[in-house]
């Protein structure tokens, strides 16, 4: 059984007192918000350091979410690209990704703030199915904000919300994706500061958002550790590979390796199209210093400081910024920032299929189709996280673009 | 309250005049690119007190509905910072009346703090508010520079806002201090029911206590006479800014006058 270490903080790129990583992060809420977004920040590590809400976390994680995950050693894989992989397998979470790691961490947190309500923004549908989930689970109210145009391509998803139990929202501004959700559930929150908790999907949003996200999230990086250690007798890796939208599941498989240099943290953003061809959602290659849903970070935005709009077919990486940490382990030279097009990313999901027998999530493909310019040598260890499966891009797949040949 | 000396409109507005304070907020580029200075104009000619100029962004989340397409309109018409400082190059050879420059912190980011500040002073704006701008972040990094181009920093509280925090707000805050009536964006409307009188006597007490040093305008939900001379009667005025936008929606330039002139008298 896993007990996980919310309590641990990297000291190198772990959040400030102030709510800072680096130059990255704060808290750049309107009033209005500040009361519960200064409540949160004052409680926070407080309630998840309880031994009680330790042990009920780690008894769900077990029991509800079928934690651990395995390390799985892909032999086929490992042969093609000549070195050692292996796929920490987040896809076979319940609700399929790594989302409800960190859902079922904010709902025993919002339990103990006494909040009878819970709003969720979404892009793909993974994070309000995983808030829906859990909300079921607790008895809470929710309601998911999800942009219209998101709603349309992304059906499957709504219907298994509304199963659930929860109230889908459709967000009909601006570009009505994942971006306007996001808008419309923070209006929510303003609208309803007393009742409500907002769980955030990433590590994105005010502080302590990005933390608290990140400390739920990391059991994925300790798991990695004990598993790398009972398969190959060392606790670290050569690589972590992971894809960044937002960045929850990047941070989760970072995590416990952010001090140990030992270790290359590569983070694989959705260059869509073409990182120049206006299509595209590398924030680190596109992006500059900006503030958006209330933190600074890397924001695609126009050098008039208005949000430009994303573009990747993952909808999972469909955001114009990055949580605060990464925009910090960016800037400091700690993780490498690579963009992975949509071409690259069906043809690596694709591949994957043929031969591991694992569909994997599109956004979990970005970070796959790495392993080809990665160029780790035969008895290097690569993990890479496999966030998510690929059952709810089944669409997209079949619709895309031909397969590699080989 | 933090004291900007010199001569600065605000200060000499709730000095002069001690009747309700009408304050209209406008989306600048709103509804059509250069519509913005003959709005001013047109507010200014009906007797209006201060005006919020709206700097549009992609994503104003305090406001509703009507406030952010009002923006998408503006901004897909082409408002930039750069434009709106070079419409309002001229303003005070026409407009007198306070101008309060209102919009989020990214787009004021990107154009520069120092850069922004010197802009404002030079067109003559008298004060300025940026909601997602805590006042942590500005005390540290804009104050000093606001001070220096004898700009207000106007800052918010909500019904959520503690007593304490109330009075730390008051102390950074300058030109008046913004109440919002309720929990909720910008577009909604006021009801006086019991949670909105005590929150109101509240900010009466606090000013009566001098907790609150500044001039109070309450704004959100203000959308009529009615809602006006309600929170009139708890503070120095009031602001109104999704009705009048709303009012504004569709009109040709043609039209303009006539139409701010008869959503003005309608509030008299």
């Amino acid at each position: 059984m896993t007990t996980p270490s919310l309590t641990t903080a990297s000291t190198h790129y772990g959040v400030s007192e102030s709510g800072y990583y680096g130059d990255f992060g704060g808290a750049f809420v309107p009033e209005m918000l500040y009361p519960n977004v200064e409540h949160l920040r004052s409680v926070y590590l407080d309630i998840i350091g309880e031994s009680s809400f330790q042990a009920e976390f780690a008894a769900l994680l077990r029991d509800y979410v079928g934690r651990p995950t395995p390390l799985y050693f892909a032999q086929r894989l490992s042969d093609f690209y000549k070195t050692r992989i292996y796929l920490k397998r987040e896809d076979l979470n319940h609700t399929g990704a790594h989302k409800i790691n960190n859902t079922l961490g904010q709902i025993l947190l919002a339990k103990r703030l006494g909040k009878k309500r819970i709003i969720a923004e979404t892009g793909a549908g993974q994070h309000g199915v995983a808030t829906a989930t859990v909300c079921a689970l607790m008895g809470l109210e929710c309601v998911v904000y999800m942009g219209a145009v998101d709603i349309e391509r992304q059906k499957p998803n709504v219907e298994r919300m509304k199963l659930l139990g929860a109230s889908v929202v459709a967000a009909k501004s601006g570009s009505q994706t994942l971006k306007d959700a996001t808008n419309e559930a923070m209006r929510d929150w303003i609208t309803n500061p007393d009742n409500t908790h907002y769980i955030i999907g990433s590590v994105v949003g005010p502080h302590p958002y990005p933390d608290m996200v990140a400390r739920f999230q990391s059991v994925i990086s300790e798991e990695i550790m004990r598993q790398l250690e009972e398969k190959e007798g060392r606790t670290y890796p050569d690589y972590v590979l992971a894809c960044v939208g937002g960045g929850s599941n990047a941070v989760g498989a970072f995590y416990h390796f952010l001090d140990d240099a030992r270790v290359r943290l590569v983070a694989l953003e959705a260059a869509g199209k073409g990182v120049d061809s206006g299509f595209s959602a590398a924030t680190t290659a596109l992006g500059k210093p900006g503030v958006l849903h209330g933190s600074r970070t890397f924001l695609m935005q126009t050098p008039d400081g208005q949000v430009v709009e994303p573009f990747s077919i993952s909808a999972g990486l469909d955001y114009p910024g990055i949580g605060p940490i990464h925009a910090h382990l960016f800037s400091a030279g700690r993780a490498e920032f690579h963009a992975v097009t949509d071409d690259e990313a069906m043809q690596a999901g694709k591949f994957l299929a043929r031969t591991e027998g694992i569909i994997p999530a599109l956004e979990t493909a970005h970070a796959l189709a790495y392993l080809e310019k990665l160029g780790a040598k035969p008895d290097e260890i690569v993990v890479v996280n496999l966030s998510g499966r690929g059952d709810k891009d089944l669409q997209t797949y079949i619709g895309g673009v031909q397969e590699r040949p080989h | 309250m933090t004291t900007i000396h010199v001569h600065n409109r605000i200060n000499t507005l709730f000095a002069e005049k001690k009747s309700p304070i009408l304050s209209v907020y406008c989306t600048a580029g709103f509804p059509h690119l250069e519509d913005t200075v003959p709005v001013l104009e047109a507010l200014q000619d009906s007797g209006v007190d201060m005006v919020e100029i709206g700097m549009p962004f992609s994503d104003p989340i305090a406001d509703g509905q009507i406030i952010q397409e009002s923006s998408t309109q503006a901004l897909l018409s082409g408002m930039t910072t750069e434009l709106l400082f070079a419409q309002l190059g001229n303003v005070r050879s026409r407009v007198q009346m306070p101008l309060v420059l209102m919009g989020y912190v990214n787009p004021v980011l990107q154009y520069g703090i120092e850069r922004f500040a010197a802009s404002c002073a030079e067109v003559g704006i008298d004060g300025v508010i940026l909601p997602d701008l805590p006042m942590e972040v500005f005390v540290k990094e804009w104050q000093p520079i606001f001070q220096r181009y004898n700009l207000h920093h106007i800052l918010l509280v909500t019904p959520q806002t503690s007593d304490a925090r109330i009075a730390m707000l008051d102390e950074v805050s300058s030109g008046f201090l913004y109440a919002v009536s309720s929990a909720g964006t910008t577009g909604g409307a006021l009801s006086m029911d019991d949670a909105r009188t005590t929150y109101f006597e509240r900010l009466q007490r606090l000013r009566r206590e001098k907790k609150i040093a500044n001039h109070i305008m309450i704004g959100f939900g203000i959308h009529d006479k009615a809602s006006f001379d309600a929170a009139c009667e708890y503070a120095d005025g009031a602001i109104i800014g999704s009705a009048f936008v709303k009012a504004l929606s569709g009109t040709s330039p043609e039209q303009i006058q006539s139409k701010v002139q008869g959503f003005i008298s309608g509030l008299r």
